[in-house]
């Protein structure tokens, strides 16, 4: 059986949601673009197909919500990890109601819920990097410090750090896991940095894949049965250079999953997607 | 040799005071003198005061007032008089003067004979009252000690050694800075109280809770009892082999729980009448399948499930039920089906602070699936998990950051973590770490630059009081030393040895007790696995205690006296801003390791002691009396107590010393006269175990005890208090850094690397700084080449300089960096080291030593001094002759409970050469020490320039302690140190060379 910390990246199921029309006038941004909402949802489509067909993953497909222009992104609205799942408290307001249809759909799934109900706390998932040993917790605009200390409350198996993230949205907005103990990076300063600061705060050791991109650097990793390391990453259309340097990780099967229109409102491809473990044997 | 030529009583006196000095050697060599011959008899008295004349008038009278921080204390009025005192006043006099110091004074007395009372007595009228009233039953004691003093030799010259101290320490008025109350066993273990009780054998119960929840009860005796020897105990009673990670911890009259030192006497440590105590692991390793033994395995699972239970370890649900599974198929063995109700039962234990039927449940569930698993696999998968909960193994304590935010700093393996609430906001690996330092109730750590950075800088931390400060510290040396050195740091080092035992950590690290491990033979242990009722147990881990205040009384008043002291030390620092900088980065460099201030000089080093006051009196010693040298040299090396404890403990080691002695004189090249001998080799077939060889080149040093070099160490000492210590966790550890993989950047692995070959080119520098000690005036063009070397020093030490001062700005960018200390920086790096030294006299007088002693320390100059490694020795160490040498002989035959050491000693010289080092005293140049260590050997080598009539004399005393197995070649290794030591100094001739080899007879039948 699965003792503590076992398997990263074995995931089984998969929680999203489609994309409501105002997520083209509404959903927040921090810059200007105009999002094509048709080319957002086939976008969106495809990434949901790689989850369902290629991967095989048991995909919970949440309703979208008009009245919640960004309640694509699911991966804010919850943080799971093994058998818990933290309810998180976005940090926009106008976000919060995110995580009515998410708590019930984890809730489906039989995980311990765990809800955080502290009225000074925010948390975006989109700050929370699992490396699968320890939690980084990024703190932004969107998440606080007490959004991080109930969430180390919520895993208390795990080491939880917090990492100043000063330039971007979201801490995993110029990174994300690439494997076990590789973390991939953007190469920005404010990236390195960050980066720096969570090989301090680490009692581990981690690799690091530095991609030319910032957004790049944000891939879904998953470590499937039958298929060893996947990683969706973005498209040679949108970053040829960082594209490159995926291509470099010989052992992964590489899944390139165009997010053109999604990151115009700030969406990468981890935030679409809410990525459980469910393990038959506990 | 002086000594030699000495009369028969001076030699003893002088080799009773070598062996009491060590740690002292900072006080004022007139005085141990003094305390020497009032001991030898009347007849000696009078040639004292002469030589007090002689010495007196001189600089020794001063030089122990100016160094040690008499401005910090109150008395310079009897200072003045002191030093302006001619001759004719007798030391004596100089002695009693400080009133305060009752139970020192008497402890003084202690030592010598009624005769010498008495004398002090008449010739010092000031003396308190008190002070002759104590020193009737200081008389009785001694008297006592005497007696006893055949298997306990090194005891009591330990105490001897206390109440030298003390004397000397008396008359400058420093007492109170130096002694620290709590911190000097002498002034504790003898105060007055208990002096007065005349029943010393007095036998004691100890109350040990174990893991199981259960009371081990133990008699000791209640004055002498080490730590180690209720730890043995506890450690015999369990079965227990593998014992480095286990410690006992007694609560404190703050209710604060602590590690009771093994090297140190029990009573001296509880401070009160309670005899409790628990056992528990003090270092949990980070990977328990490493552990050879079940046994080991079970009690950390029991250490484990308490810590789990009690919330200490914090862990999520699944974990709860994860490990409680683990913990029912280990303690009950498979599920059994027809088990009628297994919910009550299992609602009956303690598995979780916060346990449910939900949980319960689950546990149980998991259970069903462990079927087939043995007890031992269980409770391996029960640590397989548990290791990997980010809070295992650290140690947690309260602290506020700059901003006195509240924060927790934890303690571990890796280094020092930051924990605001539950998030971890920082992290210090060792490797990071340059320096731990405590003052007061600030802790500082010394961050190493990053790659970008130029600059250290310097994270302060406030702690709840001094206690905890120096908590933390000391939590934090023993972290360090265990699981990132190969072994615990030279012994040797003046500067720890001053700190006392207290303060470095004495036991095997991790990297040893792994090797010690892999040594055991014998079949595994049957043991029963209590159920998991036993968590009834109180959560700390320690028995509540009762406190009682009876003891602690005078331990308090002491630190009280500390405190006030201090405070006062820091103005000096404040005035003397650029004194304290430079003599801070002085001090950084010199003290390698960890320095505790001016705690317990006592204890630790007899060998320090003994270099400072007379290299003479040592060789004395090595030929009068055999088994004495042996002690000495273990003690010289690392274990202080190991030396004290070997008539009662079992002693497994062999130990080989090889002594080799060069004297070259400048103008007449000296006649080399080598021998070696063998003679021990024998022994060692007897068993496996650990041999010392032991490599001495000894200077002759005679004159070293007229000129009295000991003052400038003093200085230093001085310049330590209680309450503030430091620690370069870096530096020591030379070759063995690494080994602990750990993530750190390239450039760091390089600096490190770079950093271990130096060290292993220059010797550690364990080094007495102090010993330099050379009056100011007596400079001779001879000592040019130091002289250069000292600038070189000193033009590091204001790079130094430059860099603390501007840590401060060097703020790393992390917002989360705790504290900064960017105008605290200066400060807190200054403070700790000199607050003591802060005299502005000191100033004038010590930077030459202080260059010195860096130099030893930073400098891998070749010709100073070579530690060379003999390559024949490559056995692995087992065991550092520590304290904790008992166990070996436990680990390769547990059931083999007495063992015969059998020690020779073999002494070849040149006697001409001797004999013209005794005739003549001469003058003192310069002296230092440096102590080099690597796996298997130790290098001590001391180095004596001195004057005589228009000669310079340069002695090298090399001793080298090489611990092994049998199957070194002893021959071949005491070859290759006297070709080495030749090679080394091709100008030198060798004039002795000493032998000693002591081996382990282990008598199976027994």
């Amino acid at each position: 059986m699965a003792g503590l910390m076992a398997g990263f990246g074995h995931y089984t199921h998969a929680v999203v949601r489609g994309i409501p029309a105002s997520l083209a006038k509404e959903a927040l941004r921090t810059s200007q673009a105009e999002v094509d909402l048709t080319r957002a949802r086939t976008e969106h489509e495809a990434y949901v197909e790689v989850l369902r067909t290629r991967l095989g993953l048991g995909v919970v497909e949440l309703p979208a919500d008009e009245s919640l222009p960004d309640c694509v992104f699911v991966e804010d609205a919850a943080v799971v990890c093994g058998e818990t799942a933290l309810i998180t408290r976005p940090g926009a307001e106008s976000r919060r109601r995110e995580t009515e249809v998410m708590k019930e759909a984890l809730k489906d799934l039989n995980l311990n819920i765990v809800e955080m109900t502290d009225e000074n706390a925010t948390l975006d998932g989109g700050d929370v990097l699992f490396t699968g040993r320890e939690f980084f917790v990024g703190l932004s605009k969107r998440t606080n410090q007490r959004g991080a200390e109930i969430l180390a409350d919520a895993f208390k198996d795990y080491a939880v750090s917090t990492v100043p993230v000063l330039e971007g949205l979201h801490l995993k907005s110029f990174c994300s896991m690439g494997g076990p103990g590789l973390i991939i990076i953007g190469s920005s300063e404010p990236a390195q940095k960050a980066l720096k600061i969570m090989q301090q705060m680490s009692d581990h050791r981690y690799d690091k894949l530095t991609v030319p991109d910032d957004i790049a650097a944000n891939c879904v990793y998953m470590n499937l049965p039958n298929k060893g390391h996947v990683l969706l990453h973005c498209t040679a259309e949108e970053f040829p250079e960082s594209v490159k340097v995926f291509e470099k990780l010989k052992d992964h099967m590489l899944i390139p999953v165009s997010n053109m229109e999604k990151v115009k409102v700030d969406g990468a491809l981890t935030c679409c997607s809410v990525l459980i473990s469910k393990n038959p044997n506990i | 040799m002086t000594t030699e030529a000495g009369s028969e009583t001076e030699v003893k006196e002088k080799a009773e005071e070598s062996a009491a000095q060590p740690d002292q050697s900072e006080t004022a060599k007139p005085e141990s003198q003094e305390v020497a011959n009032v001991e030898g008899g009347e007849k000696e008295k009078g040639k004292e005061k002469e030589k007090e004349g002689k010495e007196g008038k001189g600089i020794t009278r001063y030089l122990p007032t100016w160094f040690k921080k008499q401005k910090s204390q109150t008395s310079p009025t009897k200072e003045v008089p002191a030093t302006e005192e001619p001759v004719s006043k007798g030391v004596e006099g100089e002695e009693e003067p400080a009133p305060e110091v009752n139970g020192h004074a008497e402890e003084v007395e202690e030592k010598e004979e009624v005769k010498s009372e008495e004398v002090k007595e008449a010739t010092q009228p000031e003396s308190d009252s008190n002070a002759s009233a104590d020193t009737e039953p200081a008389k009785e004691e001694k008297v006592e000690d005497a007696t006893a003093k055949s298997p306990e030799k090194t005891k009591d010259t330990a105490v001897g050694e206390g109440a030298e101290e003390e004397k000397k320490k008396e008359p400058e008025g420093h007492v109170e800075a130096e002694t620290d109350g709590g911190e000097s066993q002498t002034s504790i273990f003898q105060s007055p109280l208990r002096l007065v009780r005349k029943n010393k054998m007095k036998v004691v119960v100890c109350h040990v809770t174990l893991l199981e929840g259960t009371d081990f009860t133990c008699e000791v005796e209640q004055k002498r009892a080490k730590g180690q020897y209720l730890f043995f105990k506890v450690c015999e009673h369990l079965n227990l082999l593998e014992k480095d990670y286990f410690g006992l911890t007694y609560k404190d009259n703050h209710d604060e729980k602590c590690w009771l030192d093994p090297t140190k006497e029990i009573k001296r440590q509880i401070r009160s009448n309670n005899w409790q105590f628990a056992f528990g692991v003090k270092f949990y390793p980070p990977d328990p399948s490493q552990l050879t033994e079940d046994i080991t395995r079970y009690l950390l699972c029991l250490q484990l499930r308490e810590d789990v239970a009690s919330g200490r370890l914090p862990c999520s649900f699944v974990t709860h039920a994860l490990l409680g599974s683990y913990t029912l198929q280990a303690e009950l063995g498979d599920h059994e089906p027809d088990q009628p109700r297994p919910l009550d039962f299992i609602s009956q234990l303690t598995f979780a602070p916060n346990q449910n039927k939900e949980m319960e449940e689950k546990i149980l569930e998991l259970h069903k699936s462990h079927r087939g698993m043995t007890p031992a696999q269980a409770d391996l998968q029960f640590l397989e998990n548990a290791k990997k909960l980010s809070m295992y193994g650290v140690d947690l304590h309260h602290a506020k950051d700059s901003e006195g935010v509240d924060i927790m700093l934890g303690v571990c393996a890796n280094g020092l973590l930051v924990y605001k609430d539950r998030l971890r906001i920082n992290r210090f690996a060792w490797p990071k770490i340059l320096k731990i330092s405590y003052k007061r109730n600030n802790f500082y750590i010394k961050i190493r630059p990053g790659e970008t950075e130029q600059f250290e800088s310097t994270v302060g931390f406030k702690l709840q009081n001094h206690r905890s400060a120096k908590r933390l510290w000391k939590v934090c040396v023993e972290n360090h030393s265990f699981f990132r050195l190969n072994a615990p740091e030279p012994p040797t080092k003046a500067r720890f040895l001053t700190l006392g035992s207290k303060f470095r950590y004495s036991g095997r690290t991790q990297a040893q007790t792994r090797l010690a491990s892999s040594l055991i033979d014998r079949p595994a242990p049957s043991f029963e696995r209590t159920s998991s009722k036993r968590i009834s147990r109180s959560l700390d881990g320690a028995p509540v205690i009762s406190i009682t205040e009876a003891g602690s009384e005078t331990a308090e008043n002491g630190r009280d006296h500390r405190l006030e002291l201090h405070s006062d030390s820091k103005d000096l620092d404040k005035t003397q801003d650029e004194v304290l900088k430079h003599q801070a980065s002085i001090s950084q460099l010199k003290r390698s390791f960890m320095e505790a201030p001016p705690p317990s000089p006592p204890q630790p080093n007899q060998w320090e002691k003994r270099l400072t006051s007379s290299p003479a009196t040592i060789r004395v010693q090595q030929h009068q009396v055999v088994s004495v040298p042996q002690t000495e040299a273990a003690s010289a090396d690392n274990a202080s107590s190991e030396t004290k404890e070997p008539a009662k403990t079992t002693e497994v080691e062999i130990e080989e010393t090889v002594v080799i002695q060069e004297v070259s004189r400048a103008p007449k090249p000296g006649v080399v006269t080598v021998t070696a001998d063998p003679t021990a080799a024998p022994p060692a077939e007897h068993e496996p175990q650990d041999q010392k060889v032991k490599v001495e080149e000894e200077a002759a040093l005679a004159e070293v005890e007229e000129v009295s070099p000991v003052k400038p160490e003093k200085a230093s000492s001085d310049s330590e208090s209680e309450e503030e210590a430091e620690y370069h966790p870096n530096v020591p550890a030379s070759i063995s850094q690494s080994q602990i993989p750990e993530e750190k950047e390239e450039e760091e692995q390089m600096k490190e690397e770079e950093e271990e070959q130096q060290q292993a080119s220059a010797p550690v520098v364990p080094s007495l700084p102090a010993e330099v000690s050379q009056p100011a005036e007596e400079t001779s063009q001879e000592e040019e080449e130091e002289e250069s070397k000292k600038e070189e020093m000193e033009v590091e030490e204001k790079k130094d300089d430059q860099e603390e001062k501007e840590s401060g700005r060097e703020t790393e960018d992390s917002t989360d960096d705790p504290m900064v200390t960017p105008e605290e920086a200066p400060e807190g790096l200054m403070v700790p080291e000199e607050s003591a030294e802060a005299g502005p006299t000191e100033d004038l007088e010590q930077p030459k030593m202080n260059g010195e002693a860096s130099l030893v320390e930073v400098d891998p100059r070749p010709q100073v001094i070579c530690c060379s490694e003999p390559p024949v020795v490559k056995t692995e160490m087992v065991t550092i002759s520590d304290t904790f040498a008992a166990q070996k002989t436990e680990i390769a035959t547990k059931e083999v409970p007495i063992v015969h050491t059998e020690t020779k000693t073999i002494t070849y010289e040149a006697a001409q050469l001797d004999g013209n080092s005794d005739g003549e005293p001469g003058v003192l140049m310069t002296a230092q020490t440096i102590t080099s260590e690597s796996l298997c050997t130790t290098t001590t080598t001391h180095i004596t320039k001195t004057l005589k009539g228009g000669l310079s004399e340069t002695r090298i005393e090399k001793r080298i302690v090489i611990t092994g197995d049998c199957d070194i070649d002893h021959d071949q290794a005491l070859a290759q140190a006297i070709k080495e030591a030749k090679e080394q100094h091709p100008d030198m001739s060798v004039t002795r060379v000493v032998v000693h080899k002591e081996t382990e007879l282990a008598e199976e039948e027994d």
